[in-house]
């Protein structure tokens, strides 16, 4: 772990010394993220979202457990207790819209944390692992989310419910039984919604777990950085405190008066109003979406709605989850030797006028309604989001003639290494 | 390095097929266990099927006396939607004028009826794709571009016989199980 030059933990007062030798717990806090652990100089903002993705869950277990204590996993109360949440329990609203928000919030740090990995190549060696379990984690926190939403049992929940597990309907053979048995019933119901319940308290744990692997992956080579340059010495690094903990703590600021803004003045904005509707089972909202997050894929999803060998549906589902998928191969498709974004000049222009307005037009058509042109315009997006992994990558990477690198970090960051890297010796060797 | 561990005999215990009776007794727990554990697997994996509760509440019976020609009603089984709807004689053409092989779910008004009530149509109201519920059972409702329903979801469009003609839906909408016995429709 680490490099030779990080700090050595030596504990002065007694306690700590006793504690030290038993348990030493503060030890790994001060390899993990204190003046023990040397963190590349240069890490710009983009580097704040991963200790931003993991406040955000604690929140979301925090006011969970709260939320978990007042809340009803019964078809017959739970839309009411969630109300008397809202108006009965002392602080009960503030609990829920963190929550809700907090969903949100947690999911838009999350994608710009990996589109933060995309640009610069994050998941390329040494750290694949850590882009592997992140890619796990994600898809772990697409499952709590779904089925958080499902708790209130309001419209959305019970057709959210409805469409998602129908999704499985589709896989030859074992679909239809496979649906059932998740729900536990023909439809969503009592079953389904305390199953969802339980899993929805169990999951949040597992990711936790799961982060705390990916970031004990991500300490063995340590954090990139925006050259994508590997430390070499010592003048390459910052002790991670008091350096990053003032950064990040100052992004966090930020982040929370952001968040709180929506909390305060805006808690629905993020939400659909059919959800304050309790669920009806014979009756559809005209107009079903899921949460915002979830636009993208649900656009991918809609845009097969014609059979070609195999039928349209099971296309959507198979090219739902592999937009997904493909990114647990990134590793491997991206064949360029550099990291860095600001290194690639044509992985570049594809980045920026490629791959992100291609989410951002899916984002849009994976809310609208599932009408044309929407329709149309999403399979265009698909296809280019396929092409661009799968075809665009593979090829620019191995084709593009990256720009010069800088020697090290610190050249990047001071116009020079000699004095500032290797002191006396530089000078000699020069 | 093995010398320190004074029981060198042990390696000598092997039978006249070359088997280490130790290796027998690991082989023969590890797989006890593993057949303990498969079976374990049982019970928390078909706890989450339907209960029998679920599963017992399976028969829906309506009054059609009332249904008057062009109506529809909803009803629920198995806390699902039903639409029952008498066709129109318009409809019951359409859907008769229809190229059944150029469907794709092929089948004849016919045989998504009853033999005797061709005009009875009754269908699940939950969608192929995944699971909403259309419209144009209803009064005023959508009822897509070939008049029957619509599901306003993926966008599927049904016609007259709740085929599925247009969009996403795999199937046609399911027919369930039911009979007819005068003026009562019995569903399941
Ligand atoms: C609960 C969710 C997550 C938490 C709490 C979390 C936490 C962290 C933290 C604290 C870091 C170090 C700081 C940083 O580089 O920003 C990190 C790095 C990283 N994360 Fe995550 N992460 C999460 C999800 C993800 C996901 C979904 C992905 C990708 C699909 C991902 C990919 C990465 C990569 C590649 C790095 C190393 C980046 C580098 O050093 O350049 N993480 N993560
Ligand atoms: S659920 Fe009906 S079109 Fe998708």
């Amino acid at each position: 772990m680490s490099f030779p030059w990080a700090k050595d933990y030596q504990p002065q007062n007694p306690l700590m010394r006793f504690l030290d030798e038993k348990l030493p717990l503060p030890r790994l806090v001060y390899n993990a993220v204190g003046a023990g652990y040397p963190v590349p100089r240069n890490l710009s903002y983009f580097w704040n979202f991963g200790v931003l993705a993991g406040f955000f869950l604690v929140l979301q277990i925090v006011t969970g457990v709260v939320l978990a204590m007042h809340y009803a996993p019964n078809t017959l109360v739970a839309f009411g207790s969630v109300e008397h949440i809202m108006r009965d329990v002392n602080w009960g609203w503030l609990m829920r819209y963190t929550h809700a928000n907090g969903a949100s919030f947690f999911f838009i740090v999350i994608y710009i944390h990996i589109f933060r990995g995309f640009f610069y190549a994050s998941y390329k060696p040494p750290r694949e692992m850590i882009w592997l379990l992140g890619v796990v984690i994600f898809l772990l926190m697409m499952a709590t989310a779904f089925m958080g939403y499902v708790l209130p049992w309001g419209q959305m929940s019970f057709w959210g419910a409805q469409v998602i597990t129908g999704l499985f309907e589709a896989i030859p053979l074992v679909g239809p039984g496979l649906k059932t048995w998740l729900l536990g019933g023909f439809a969503p119901d009592n079953a389904a919604l305390n199953r969802f319940f339980s899993l929805h308290y169990l999951l949040p744990f597992v990711i936790a777990g799961a982060v705390i692997l990916h970031i004990w992956a991500l300490h063995i080579p340590g954090s990139s950085n925006p050259t994508g340059v590997e430390v070499k010495q010592e003048s390459d690094t910052v002790p991670f405190h008091p350096y990053y903990t003032a950064k990040d703590g100052f992004g966090l600021g930020v982040a929370l008066i952001i968040f709180f803004a929506f909390v305060f003045f805006m808690p629905n904005m993020l939400g659909h109003p059919d959800n304050y509707i309790e669920a009806n089972p014979l009756s559809t909202p005209a107009h079903i979406v899921p949460e915002w997050y979830f636009y993208p894929f649900y656009a991918i999803l809609r845009a097969f709605t014609f059979d070609f060998i195999l039928p349209a549906k099971l296309w959507g589902v198979l090219a739902m989850f592999s937009a997904i998928l493909v990114w647990f191969f990134l590793p491997w498709l991206d064949k360029s030797p550099v990291r860095s974004g600001h290194y690639r000049p044509l992985f570049r222009k594809f980045f920026w006028f490629g791959l992100i307005p291609c989410m951002a037009v899916l984002f849009y058509c994976g809310g609208a309604p599932a009408e044309e042109p929407y329709v149309m315009i999403s399979q265009i997006a698909t296809a280019y989001y396929f092409l661009h992994f799968l075809v665009i990558l593979p090829i620019v990477s191995s084709i593009e003639r990256p720009d010069p690198l800088p020697f090290s970090i610190t050249e990047a960051v001071l116009g020079s290494d000699d004095n500032a890297v290797l002191g006396d010796k530089a000078q000699a060797t020069a | 390095m093995a010398t320190t561990t004074g029981n060198a005999e042990v390696a000598d215990v092997t039978g006249e097929d070359g088997v280490r009776r130790r290796d027998f007794i690991e082989i023969a727990a590890v797989s006890a266990a593993g057949v303990g554990a498969l079976a374990t697997l049982v019970p928390l994996v078909t706890q989450m099927a339907p209960s029998a509760d679920v599963l017992a509440e399976s028969t829906t019976e309506l009054d059609i006396s009332a249904l008057d020609v062009g109506q529809s009603i909803k009803a629920v089984f198995r806390k699902q939607p039903v639409f029952v709807r008498r066709l129109t004689p318009a409809e019951i053409t359409a859907a008769n004028d229809v190229d059944v092989d150029s469907l794709r779910d092929p089948q004849t008004l016919a045989e998504r009826t009853l033999p005797g009530h061709e005009e009875l149509l009754v269908v699940m109201g939950v969608c192929t794709h995944l699971g909403c519920v259309p419209l144009g059972a209803a009064e005023g409702e959508n009822k897509g571009e070939f008049g029957g329903y619509f599901c306003p979801c993926h966008g599927s469009h049904y016609d007259t016989a709740a085929r599925i003609r247009k969009g996403p839906a795999p199937k046609n909408l399911q027919v369930p199980e039911y009979s007819i016995s005068d003026t009562t429709l019995v569903i399941g």
